[in-house]
């Protein structure tokens, strides 16, 4: 640097030929250990990142980010697995039809059952066609007339339940004209009308679903913008000093992305993680406590809490979301910080 | 090397802060910039580093035209011109070491290819002993001799020091003096920003007075 300054005093080298026998091992050992000290020492030694480490802001940010993709993949797994269950409904209650034979003082009402369960038979589609008999018929009324019911003494319907290929609907009309001519008392119910308003009720429901899903995800998008702003708010000086030492915008902007990217996608796991653990809890208390009644209403609500690879996979994609948008905000924020201090 | 005509520059619609500065900084001058706190000392110290655009007149620095000057370009221009604030501007963050060899980290180089370097202007400024300490642990002067260090490690062209002495005792303040004349005299043109007398009376320099937002220049 100047050649008029004192030059820096090198190092006193040892003088040759000093190293005494009986030194000569321990030399040796201090030489092999210093020289395993050294390449530690430089790893140790590693270079502080430009990006301060998180301060209070920092820490806020995450905390929120780590919040905020909690509700959102809970909500996105409620909304999962509402929509499996509304499949599973339609499927379930569009498996079947039921025949009914209201009995009459002339009517032979097995005969009748045989020969209705005979001519659903016939028809394709019709997986197979079981006619509930009395003590199945008592059972279906207990909860109303208590037990030890009399059928013979009751003018009860009777039943044939038809198990439908869902794949293959059987035509229920030609079914219904052939019954009215061979079993005129039985009248066939192919549960449309059910099918129609639980397929609209499960439909609104997806939609309510979906609605607050799409909410739950802007909240979320907009909380990260505004908490990495705020985390950004506290590095105005650090950029401005590399904007002044020279750095280009674009490393700039590099070194913040890369801080925030790694907050995030921290803060976004975490919140992830949470939600699968909930996810997982609840369907091993659902497993645990099947055919209680708390369980029975859950699982007719939820199914039984498996939200299923689409399901994970969601939560997967709102965490890389998450920790890109937090990149892209402080990105943002860095070229914009940059453009107003230098005009 | 630095050229200014005919320059005015106005904050918004308000009145002109500088009008008519014509001004030529030549290699390896040594110039103070003076006048009273508000003159637009620092606002003259910006345009000069580029940090500023004239409201008109014509900038001409190593030999490019201000307003041709691309976003692009910019870092690279001011490369060559070092810059020392009053307020150090040191990132308490990393060590003295680190804030020193901080322009040449962002440019990309590896730590062993400028290691030597570093020491040795750390060393030159008497903080050879401070190298591994942040900032904050530092005195006002050790502060601003890193702050003038890492102004220096690429070896500009000119350096701009804004009130350099600003935050320390008048002993330090001509300790440091003493560091930016030896400076000039290897080869870096210099330009102090100051209002204090005393600080110009201890040597034969050219003066730019701010007065009324106009400049003069005594030789």
């Amino acid at each position: 640097m100047n050649q008029h300054a004192a030059r820096p005093q090198s190092s006193p080298k040892p003088k040759p030929g000093r190293s005494a026998p009986k030194a000569g091992w321990r030399q040796l050992a201090e030489t092999a250990t210093s020289a395993l000290r050294r390449p530690f020492a430089k790893a140790t030694r590693r270079r502080t990142p430009i990006v301060p480490p998180d301060n209070v802001a920092g820490r806020a940010m995450v905390l929120v980010i780590a919040i905020m993709t909690f509700l959102s993949c809970l909500t996105l797994g409620a909304v999962t697995l509402v929509r499996d269950t509304a499949a599973t409904w339609q499927t379930q209650i569009a498996r079947e039809a039921t025949i009914q034979i209201k009995p009459d003082e002339n009517l032979d009402i097995d005969a009748a059952l045989q020969k209705a369960r005979e001519i659903a038979g016939e028809f394709s589609g019709v997986l197979q066609a079981t006619i509930v008999d009395n003590e199945a018929t008592a059972r279906l009324l207990e909860p109303w007339l208590g037990t030890g019911l009399d059928m013979e003494e009751l003018p009860v319907p009777r039943l044939v339940i038809v198990t439908i290929d869902p794949r293959e609907k059987p035509d229920f009309e030609s079914m219904r004209a052939r019954l009215s001519q061979e079993v005129p008392s039985a009248n066939l119910d192919d549960h449309r009308t059910w099918v129609d308003r639980l397929v609209a009720m499960a439909r609104t429901t997806v939609t309510i679903g979906l609605s607050v899903l799409s909410l739950m995800l802007v909240a979320t998008a907009l909380t990260v913008i505004f908490a990495t702003r705020g985390a950004m708010s506290g590095n105005g000086h650090v950029i401005e000093v590399l904007h002044f030492v020279g750095a280009e915008a674009p490393y700039i902007a590099r070194q913040f992305r890369r801080h925030f990217l790694l907050a995030g996608m921290r803060g976004a796991a975490a919140g992830g993680l949470a939600a699968i653990i909930v996810f997982v809890l609840f369907s091993w208390w659902s497993a645990r406590n099947v055919a209680t009644p708390e369980a029975d209403q859950a699982s007719a609500l939820f199914g039984n809490f498996a939200i299923g690879m689409s399901g994970y996979m969601g939560v997967g994609l709102i965490v890389c979301v998450i920790a890109i948008l937090t990149a892209a905000t402080s990105q943002f924020t860095v070229i914009s910080y940059l453009k107003r201090i230098e005009t | 090397m630095i050229r200014l005509e005919n320059v005015g520059l106005r904050y918004g619609m308000g009145p002109e802060v500088l009008r008519d500065i014509s001004l030529n900084i030549p290699e390896r001058s040594f110039q103070f910039l003076s006048g009273p706190s508000g003159t637009g000392k620092t606002t003259l110290l910006r345009l000069l580093f580029m940090s500023l655009k004239p409201t008109r007149g014509l900038i001409t620095i190593f030999g490019k035209d201000r307003a041709r000057i691309t976003r692009e370009e910019l870092p690279h221009i001011r490369r060559r011109i070092g810059v020392v604030f009053q307020d150090f501007r040191l990132l308490d963050h990393l060590t003295t070491y680190e804030n020193v060899a901080l322009p040449l980290r962002v440019r990309g180089r590896e730590e062993a290819s400028y290691r030597n370097d570093v020491t040795d202007l750390l060393k030159w400024v008497g903080l050879g002993d401070r190298m591994h300490v942040l900032p904050p642990v530092l005195s006002g002067g050790e502060k601003q001799r890193a702050a003038i260090a890492r102004a220096l490690i690429e070896q500009p062209r000119i350096l701009l020091a804004d009130e350099p002495t600003g935050n320390v005792d008048p002993q330090l303040a001509r300790r440091l003096l003493r560091l930016l004349i030896e400076l000039n005299r290897m080869g870096t043109a210099v330009v102090i920003a100051t209002h204090d007398i005393g600080l110009m009376d201890q040597v034969d320099a050219r003066r730019l007075v701010l007065s009324g937002g106009r400049l003069d220049v005594y030789e």
